[in-house]
Formats: structure tokens, C-alpha cells, sequence
């Protein structure tokens, strides 16, 4: 007879539910980046997901001599995420390039799985971003670059178009005329990175796993709730010096950094409380490089430097205590 | 919305097999094992030796203390020795050993069904008996019940809260007896209010037992002052604290005992014991015992004497299935996995779950992901995470600040974990390290 401590059930999650759960939940938002982008978002993909799970199967094995685990997902979710935060006409060596840094120093340098302190998909797209900044600013025009990988034709993303016409003194009333409505903004529309433009897919994606329990919806509603209030403060201050908070929740990669960057376990808060800190700072980060600083999109320079701080949140911010409140009076 | 504990909690696959099973009466076995620590509490001390002949309801083992327990011989017969036997710790412990004869008991217990409804005895008196009877929490905790109903001075209590919750998968003996002896339990329960002095009393029956749910709150009707509260399944919602937070918003502070919010728990079993002992004259000496698991021909629930090896509840059950990896004592949450089949039923033994392999074996320990699902579940709003390290790495002062010593053991983080890390484990050790530089603090002081 097996003789051991309770308890002597188990509820069957597994980190492999989790990953795979998360993949499932990008299905939608990968249909809609193939919609709008054809040829280059399949090859970004796929690149970027055989990279990641290559490279890490690579690193475990013969690096570190020790099983390699990318059956349990997680390499591929790095690389999902990683193409999703790419523009489709990416050449292959700057991904594969992406992929290495992600993995090899974003994740496995720091001990694999639940070590790294920074969204190891960040991580490599901040390298990309910093070291070849022409390649990862051209944005295919959705629909129109279809057919095309390389050469697809680009043109400017919305975020651009406001960011450069507010600075030049333009009224934002005047700009939103330039750019599709809030309705095709949010069925995605535009141009941006591949998986970042459909928010609709991305909100399916996010309520799967909010349903699923893979995450709760402390972080994305932290996030969101931080920008829709800081930009409605300024938005009403000023309507046609600041882009409304409809606008600025809809463009760039505001929803998929919420949803699914700013959620990664090993990199995030541990208790509710600390996770509404961390998601709020995202968003007023993302706001404050948004008006203030020269890049038009802050999301993942923002979450970068919340998971910095992150340790820091957990050190001091601790889950809400049974019996910490006062106990009700007795009559 | 059903009312619920406010912090975590977990839902496993509740496996209620035994709940349409009518209580069946085990035949008296020929041989009794009766540990004499059955309780928290100091064990209690023989008062018989071998040769002794004994009747049931005889008291055969004293209280030695305050925080402590009588002993009753379940059955009639001679005292074979006094001797270690192991029990469900695993460690042998003192016991006194039975061979039946006949069943024979002491004169003055009433054994008849007649309902005795009337309530004579003073608060005092019924405390008093309660004590006698070697009455303990049947919930499983087995804390001496009339040291609950002595609150200490300047604490007072306003509300019994009643513990038909039963949140464990698999046990059904609290919802049988609250089907079956629904009004000999509220006779209880006016015993309960009368030695505590209070005028309210709330039963706690989840929503996974509506027949009990109905039943109870017909016949409650007829009770002033005490009412059913149903709750939304969730375990632990049967934890005394969590419980008193569903029924009342009312959160135990850290370290305190529920008086200290004006409640005291009884478990239903506790309170028709209670009925037994004041208007029956009937000492603890047997209890309903439900015997269960997916394998197991015919799930059952059997009032057994005290003594019973689980032997013979298994056989009654259709015998032990041929998968069985894990047999285990209570339920599939908290319950402790025995090493024998002869280790006896005890004041504490709400149930024996046979669990077929697969099942039995723990998985394969994965590193932490951080994922903070054990830290979403704690229902006493823990770290678990954290707590597994520091004990890991005997970090005794940190875990003393991250309250390790709150943990109610409930499991519900070593359930949830995706990496199937042994949280529980860690934790207890924390507890235990912890709760002993503690008590060398106190008294060196």
C-alpha cells in the first residue's frame, strides 16, 4: 500500500494544460493576423515558433545536458508571442536572431521555466526593436500585403499617423478622419505587428482563458483600466491635443501586451493586490511613452520595466490574509 | 448567489457514491483495539487491566486533564491487554484490547428509538455529561467537546454554528445521519444552545445535499432560534473558519479561536452525540463510519463501534478491489493513508476511501512556474510558494512572518499546483519547526 502525506487527490493541471491552453487561446488572433497579413504572418510563425522550441530543445540538451521540455509548450508560447510582436515582412535571420535572444537569454540563461524575470518574448523584440530599428518600424498594409512576405507594401500604422500629427500641432478630430473607424480599429484593420491588430481576437482569446483559469483578470483589466483612465483625463483636458482613450486602448499593442505579455507567470506578481500595482504602472508607463516620449508605442518597454519591478511588488505587496479584517462586532 | 468562505477554496470531484445509503448497523467484532489518545488533548489513562470483564458503556479510560477525553468500551467482554497497537498515525500508541462477549450493556443507558425531545438538565449539567460521555468533535478534529462549551472568562458566545457541511469527497456520514436522525440533531443542538447560553444556532448543509437541505429545514421549523443556512459547495468550507465566515461574514482573527468572534462549531455528528448522551445516557461508543472508493463493489455506510478494525467495515463493503493502491482514513483532502487493514476505527474515522492505482501515485514534481494558482486557492491567504522554499531551506524566521503557522492543512495548494509540487508537505514541515521554536520562545521567556 502507498503510504503518503494528504492530500491524496489532484486537481490534473498540469503546466502542459496551461501552455497549450494559452496557444489555443492566440488561435483566433493568429486567424485574423493570416486574414490581414497572408503570406508573411504564416512565415513569421512559423520561423519564429520552430526557432524558439528549437533553440531551447538545442540549449537543454546539449548546453545544459538535461532533458529538454519543449513538449510542455512553453517555447512555443515564446515564440507565438515573439511573431505576434513582429511586423510580417521580417526578414528570417533577424527572427531566428529574436528567437535565440528570447530563449537563450530572456529564459534559459536565468534557469528556464519560472526563472525569467522579463517576458522573454519582450526581451527579444526589445533586442530586435534597439538593433535593427528600420526593419522592425515598416509595417505592412493589411489586406493589400497578402500576397507578399518581404516585399510587401507598407505604409504607416494609426498610432503613427496620430502620434506625428498631434506633435505637429494638428487637432486629433482632424487626424481620426485619416485613420479607419474605431469599429475596423477594433476588428484590426490596420497596420502593426502580427498578432497585435485584431482586438476582437484577442479578447476572445483572453476570455478563454480567463474561463479556463489561466489567468484571472487582475492584470488585463489593471492595464487597460490605467490607460483608458489616464488618457481620458487627458483626453478631456484637451480633446484635440490628446487622442481619446478608445483610440489609444484599440492602437498599437495595447491588448495583446494586457492579455497576453503582461500576464506571464514567471515574470509578474504573485498576489491580486500586487498584480493591480503592476498592470496600473504598465499602463501609466505605456501612456507616459506614448504623449512624452519619441517611440509612438510604449507597451513593451512598459511591461519590461514592471517585471523589473516585480520582486520588489512581491516582497512587499502580500496577498490578502484571512482574518485581517476586523472581525465584525457582536451584538 | 449562495453564500460561500470569502477567500480561495478549491472544487474536487465530490465522488458522493455512499449517499443514498441508508446507515447499516456493522455486527460487533470479536476483538476491539481502543487507542487511548482518540483525542487532542492529553491521552487517557486505563482503568482496567488484563482479565477485566467489561460491559458497553463502561468507562475504561479517564480523562487525564483538562483538554482531554474518557474512553468507553464499545463492546462487552474481557480485556485481553493493554498493549501498542498501531493506529492511523502510523506510530504504535497504547491501547486497550477487547475480546467481545455477548453484548452486554451498562443497565442504566436508554437503547430504546423513542424520541426524548424534553430537555431537563441545566446548562451545567448538560456540560458536565457531555464531558463524562467522552464526547469529542466527530467532524475528525476530535477536540474534547466540553472544553468548547467552558468558554474562558470575558469571552462570550452568541451563535452555535452546526457543521453539516461535510465538504470532503466521498464521506456521506453527516449527510445519512442528518436524513436519518434529523430530530434527535436538533434535540442536540437545543442541548448545545442551552449549555452555551445562546439563543441562536445556524446549520451549515451545502448545496450538494438538497434532500438534507430540506429535511433539516422542515423539521428546524419547529425550533425557535435555530435555522439551515445553505452554502455553494466548495472546499473547505467545512474548516471551522471558513465555515463561521460563510454563515456569519465573521473572520477568525490569526491565531484565535472562534469564540473569539462570539461563534463555537459543533459537527452534526458532535451534536447527535450530544442528544445521546444527556436525554440517552449513552456514552461515545460507536459512530457512522462511510466506506467508499471508485473500485469498491458496494459503498456503504456502517454505524460501528469504536474499536472495529477497518477490516471488517471493507469485508461488509464488498471487500478490498484488487486495484486498491491507497487506503485511506477520511477523506481524499485530509485524511491519512493507513499501512494496515487492522488499524482500528476511532472516535476521529469518518470514513475509509479505497483508492485504485492510478490514482494513488503522486505525479512527477515539476520546478515552479509562478503561476500563483496555490496562492488564488489558499483559503487562509497564504503563499504556498514561498512557504515550500523556506522550509525547503529552513528559513525558520521568515516563515514564521509569512504566517505558516495560519495553515489550516487543508490541501487545497498541493491539489491545484500544475507542477504537482508537494506544498502540503513543505508547509507542515514549516508548522511543525516553527510551532516548536514558538513554544520554546514562551517558555524561556
Amino acid at each position: 500500500m502507498i503510504v503518503s502525506p494528504s492530500p491524496h487527490v489532484h486537481s490534473g493541471d498540469s503546466v502542459q494544460k496551461n501552455m497549450y491552453g494559452v496557444l489555443l487561446a492566440l488561435v483566433p488572433a493568429l486567424a485574423a493576423s493570416v486574414w490581414f497579413f497572408g503570406l508573411g504572418a504564416l512565415i513569421v510563425t512559423l520561423t519564429s515558433v520552430l526557432a524558439c522550441v528549437l533553440f531551447e530543445h538545442l540549449i537543454q540538451k546539449f548546453l545544459l545536458k538535461k532533458p529538454s521540455t519543449i513538449m510542455d509548450g512553453s517555447a512555443a508560447v515564446t515564440g507565438l508571442l515573439l511573431a505576434f510582436n513582429l511586423p510580417t515582412n521580417i526578414p528570417l535571420g533577424l527572427i531566428i536572431i529574436g528567437a535565440a535572444i528570447a530563449i537563450g537569454m530572456g529564459k534559459m540563461s536565468f534557469g528556464g521555466l519560472g526563472q525569467n524575470p522579463f517576458n522573454p518574448a519582450l526581451v527579444g523584440r526589445v533586442f530586435l526593436l534597439i538593433s535593427f530599428p528600420v526593419q522592425m518600424t515598416s509595417w505592412p498594409v493589411p489586406i493589400a500585403a497578402r500576397g507578399a512576405y518581404i516585399d510587401a507594401v507598407t505604409g504607416p500604422t494609426p498610432l503613427s499617423v496620430v502620434k506625428e500629427g498631434l506633435s505637429a500641432g494638428r487637432p486629433f478630430s482632424e487626424l481620426t478622419a485619416e485613420i479607419p473607424s474605431y469599429l475596423n480599429l477594433f476588428m484590426g484593420q490596420m497596420g502593426g505587428s502580427a498578432g497585435e491588430v485584431a482586438g476582437v481576437a484577442l479578447l476572445l482569446g483572453l476570455l478563454y482563458m480567463l474561463i479556463k483559469k489561466i489567468v484571472t483578470w487582475h492584470i488585463p483589466v489593471a492595464v487597460v483600466g490605467s490607460i483608458a483612465v489616464f488618457t481620458g483625463v487627458l483626453h478631456l483636458s484637451d480633446p484635440q491635443a490628446y487622442a481619446s482613450p478608445l483610440f489609444h486602448l484599440l492602437t498599437g499593442g495595447v491588448l495583446l501586451g494586457a492579455f497576453f505579455m503582461a500576464t506571464d507567470y514567471a515574470s509578474s506578481p504573485m498576489s491580486k493586490r500586487g498584480m493591480l500595482l503592476y498592470g496600473a504602472g504598465i499602463g501609466i508607463i505605456t501612456v507616459l511613452i506614448r504623449i512624452y516620449g519619441s517611440y509612438p508605442e510604449g507597451v513593451s518597454f512598459a511591461i519590461l520595466i514592471m517585471n523589473a519591478f516585480t520582486p520588489l511588488i512581491d516582497k512587499y505587496i502580500k496577498p490578502k490574509r484571512f482574518g485581517e479584517k476586523p472581525a465584525v462586532q457582536k451584538a | 448567489m449562495l453564500k460561500t468562505f470569502s477567500l480561495g477554496g478549491v472544487h474536487p470531484a465530490e465522488n458522493k457514491r455512499s449517499a443514498n445509503s441508508p446507515v447499516e448497523v456493522l455486527p460487533v467484532p470479536p476483538v476491539v483495539s481502543i487507542p487511548l489518545a482518540q483525542h487532542i488533548g492529553a491521552p487517557a489513562q486505563a482503568l482496567v487491566k488484563k482479565g477485566d470483564e467489561v460491559k458497553v458503556g463502561q468507562v475504561i479510560a479517564q480523562s487525564a486533564g483538562f483538554v482531554s477525553a474518557n474512553i468507553h468500551s464499545p463492546v462487552s467482554g474481557k480485556v485481553a491487554k493493554v498493549d501498542q497497537v498501531v493506529d492511523a498515525s502510523g506510530y504504535r500508541k497504547a491501547a486497550i484490547i477487547i475480546n467481545t462477549e455477548g453484548d452486554e450493556w451498562v443497565e442504566d443507558i436508554d437503547r430504546s428509538a423513542i424520541l426524548v425531545k424534553e430537555i431537563t438538565a441545566s446548562p451545567e449539567a448538560i456540560v458536565k455529561k457531555i464531558g463524562e460521555a467522552g464526547i469529542v468533535g466527530l467532524g475528525g478534529a476530535t477536540f474534547p467537546a466540553h472544553v468548547k462549551l467552558s468558554p474562558p472568562p470575558g469571552k462570550t458566545c452568541d451563535v452555535l454554528i452546526i457543521n453539516g457541511v461535510e465538504c470532503e469527497p466521498y464521506l456521506t456520514s453527516d449527510h445519512r445521519l442528518m436524513l436519518e436522525k434529523g430530530e434527535e440533531l436538533l434535540v442536540g443542538i437545543r442541548l448545545l444552545m442551552t449549555a452555551l447560553h445562546v439563543k441562536e444556532a445556524i446549520i451549515g448543509i451545502e448545496n450538494n445535499k438538497p434532500d438534507a437541505i430540506a429535511h433539516m429545514e422542515k423539521l428546524a421549523s419547529e425550533y425557535e432560534g435555530i435555522r439551515v443556512q445553505p452554502l455553494k459547495v466548495q472546499y473547505p468550507q467545512g474548516g471551522e473558519k471558513q465555515l463561521i465566515d460563510a454563515c456569519m461574514g465573521r473572520q477568525v482573527p490569526s491565531g484565535k479561536l472562534p469564540i473569539e468572534v462570539g461563534a463555537v462549531v459543533h459537527n452534526v455528528g458532535t451534536a447527535y452525540a450530544v442528544y445521546e448522551a444527556v436525554q440517552k445516557n449513552k456514552p461515545l461508543i460507536e459512530r457512522i463510519v462511510t466506506v467508499t472508493g471508485l473500485s469498491l463493489a458496494r459503498p456503504a455506510n456502517f454505524l460501528t463501534r469504536i474499536g472495529t478494525p477497518i477490516s471488517a467495515l471493507i469485508e461488509a463493503a464488498g471487500g478490498l478491489p484488487d486495484d486498491t493502491g491507497k487506503i485511506i482514513g477520511g477523506g481524499p483532502m485530509m485524511g491519512k493513508a493507513l499501512t494496515s487493514t487492522e488499524i482500528p476505527v476511532t472516535k476521529g474515522t469518518s470514513g475509509v476511501l479505497l483508492m485504485p492505482q492510478p490514482l494513488a501515485s503522486r505525479k512527477p514534481v515539476d520546478p515552479c512556474i509562478r503561476c500563483a494558482k496555490c496562492v488564488s486557492v489558499c483559503p487562509m491567504g497564504l503563499s504556498p510558494y514561498l512557504l515550500m522554499p523556506l522550509a525547503e531551506k529552513a528559513i525558520w524566521d521568515r516563515a514564521e512572518e509569512e504566517n505558516v503557522m495560519d495553515c489550516i492543512e487543508c490541501g487545497s495548494c498541493s491539489f491545484t499546483c500544475p507542477s504537482s509540487r508537494p506544498l502540503l508537505d513543505y508547509i507542515r514541515l514549516g508548522k511543525a519547526k516553527v510551532g516548536q521554536i514558538m513554544r520554546s520562545r514562551t517558555a524561556n521567556a
